[in-house]
């Protein structure tokens, strides 16, 4: 009977009705399992940093219940599954403090400018093929890298906004490393993708998919392209080895010195998510999205547990990514900001230029 | 005479900053692994684990008892007097003071310790005349309030348990005793 209803409702709506109802769900759903994966980043981080560094890592918090639970509730203390939840109830708790010399305006629109742009960037990205007739992507754009990198660069403004707001030499530093930093790699990261259209000759995403479902992972075809993403990616994200703009030893605390409580938290989420994000469209780019070459899981889904368990295989290859990223923050020492200006410039875009240069020329002569 | 240090161009490969990627990633490889399969771990679960500590430690001072659990301490003051931190107040027992034995002097009335203020510096220990109060191996010392913090005598007693050493008041005793019977055989 309510079904019924329903239903009825469903059909009675307009394409366009339709196309914004499934929508709202879609991205209520894709924002929802990014803050989940940004919470649990932040647990595999100090885990994996724990375990490198001769360590436990978080083995304490739990709910007062949990120790009621037989075997299974001690297992999970010990993983700290329940630390993100604990951390995120601090977050909303704690008393959210402006200081007295911040331009107040700017201080509180700073982590809103920073976590949006990090949350549009997965509008693009598809993360499964179909269930049904809906594609599991937000928007099909024929554009959609080129959207990425336009939102991507938008992130900047919120670093920068908030060391300017703060009115502190600590987060004027971390923005203006910020800027400097993202505007450099925005430059070879942007170039190291072009060989990628080139091989497959299509801007969007789900095509590009498609053709590395007919031939290889791109990984295969252009390693140089990712590894130059990869790095830039690693700058973009403000991580380690290029984590100036937030550098603990030298700024205190960078851009977000300032910051307390929700607010903080808004920058930590916009970093997570970009991570997220950025692992996302690599995945995309190089590593065939949702698609395994074998047992038919490169075909778009007819059913839905298929579909069910290739958006499993796209956020697989996002949290594998994940960890590497986690992984090479505990290794590397900071660069120096000239050994950072001379590799982005001086190796990194030239590198880009000769990618593609040579890909081109390859391309012509096998045409 | 300088020392010249031989620094060698770096090659090629080793310009390229890769060898050095890659021997990161196998050092910290390699301490993982060790930290979650091979039990590798440097720490310690605090509450749960304790370390043994060492001969000498310097804890808590404690009043200690002699084995016939009578009070050695004399309220002679000098820990109160040498306690840098001022930790140690002594309330001496006055005229006609109590005593809990025959031939024993005299006995503090109240002795408190505020481990908020003791440094652990063992000055008390050194300085006691009497070998009446020792640092032992307490060092996690908590409390809700101020107070909780400062030790009367009848708790720093229950803690400090029994020391041998001097005995001071057992052979008081004696003297006494053969000051009784003649001739002296002191």
């Amino acid at each position: 009977m309510d079904l019924h209803f329903i239903n009825s409702w469903y059909y009675g709506l307009s394409p366009t009705g339709q196309l914004a109802l499934w929508s709202v769900v879609k991205i209520a759903i894709a924002i929802g399992v990014l803050h989940g994966i940004a919470a649990y980043a932040v647990l595999v981080e100090r885990k994996v940093s724990a375990w490198i560094q001769d360590r436990v890592g978080p083995n304490r918090v739990a709910p007062p219940f949990i120790k009621y639970v037989p075997v299974l509730g001690p297992i999970l203390t010990r993983m700290g599954i329940f630390q993100p939840l604990a951390d995120g109830l601090k977050f909303m708790l704690k008393e959210d403090f402006t200081p007295a010399g911040v331009r107040k305006a700017y201080f509180w629109l700073a982590p809103a400018v920073a976590v949006i742009p990090s949350l549009l960037v997965i509008a693009v990205i598809p993360f499964g093929s179909q269930i049904g007739s809906q594609k599991m992507v937000i928007a099909d754009l024929n554009v959609g890298i080129l959207y990425t990198f336009g939102i991507v660069s938008l992130g900047v403004y919120g670093i920068v906004l908030a060391g300017y707001a703060a009115n502190s030499k600590y987060s004027f530093l971390g923005g203006i490393r910020s800027s400097a930093q993202m505007i450099s790699y925005e430059i070879a990261m942007g170039m190291s993708v072009i060989p990628v259209f080139l091989i497959c000759g299509n801007l969007n995403l789900n095509q590009i998919i498609s053709w590395q479902v007919q031939n290889h992972w791109l990984v295969l075809y252009s390693p140089l392209s990712f590894i130059i993403f990869l790095v830039a990616a690693f700058a973009e994200t403000n991580r380690t080895p290029f984590d100036l703009p937030e550098a603990e030893t030298e700024l205190v605390g960078g851009y977000h010195t300032e910051y307390g409580s929700m607010k903080f938290a808004l920058f930590f989420l916009a970093e997570y998510s970009n991570m997220v994000a950025t692992a996302g469209m690599m995945v995309t780019l190089f590593f065939g999205g949702w698609t395994l070459p074998f047992g038919g899981l490169d075909q778009p889904a007819s059913g839905i547990g298929i579909a069910i368990l290739q958006i499993l295989i796209f956020l697989a290859k996002v949290c594998a990514l994940m960890v590497v990223f986690i992984w090479v923050r505990w290794m590397f020492p900071r660069f120096r900001y000239d050994q950072l200006m001379d590799l982005g410039w001086r190796r990194f875009v030239p590198l880009a230029l000769a990618n593609i240069l040579i890909t081109a020329l390859v391309l012509w002569a096998k045409s | 005479m300088a020392i010249t240090v031989d620094r060698k161009p770096l090659t090629f490969w080793e310009r390229l900053y890769l060898p050095a990627i890659i021997g990161g990633l196998k050092v910290t490889m390699r301490h993982a692994w060790r930290t979650l399969f091979q039990g590798g771990k440097v720490t310690m679960e605090y509450p749960e684990q304790k370390w043994t500590l060492p001969e000498g430690y310097r804890g808590a001072p404690y009043l200690v008892r002699d084995q016939e659990g009578n009070t050695k301490c004399v309220s002679c003051q000098l820990c109160e007097f040498v306690c840098p931190p001022k930790a140690i107040r002594i309330t001496p027992p006055g005229n006609n003071g109590q005593v809990d034995r025959p031939n024993a002097e005299k006995m503090p009335l109240e002795f408190e310790i505020n481990f908020l203020r003791c440094i652990y510096c063992g000055f008390c220990q050194e300085v006691c005349p009497e070998e009446a109060i020792f640092l032992q191996k307490d060092y996690s010392l908590t409390g809700l309030t101020r107070q909780e913090l400062v030790y009367n005598k009848e708790k720093l007693l229950a803690l400090g348990g029994v020391s041998p050493g001097i005995q001071k008041w057992k052979h008081k005793l004696e003297e006494a005793k053969e000051q009784e019977t003649f001739p002296v055989k002191i």
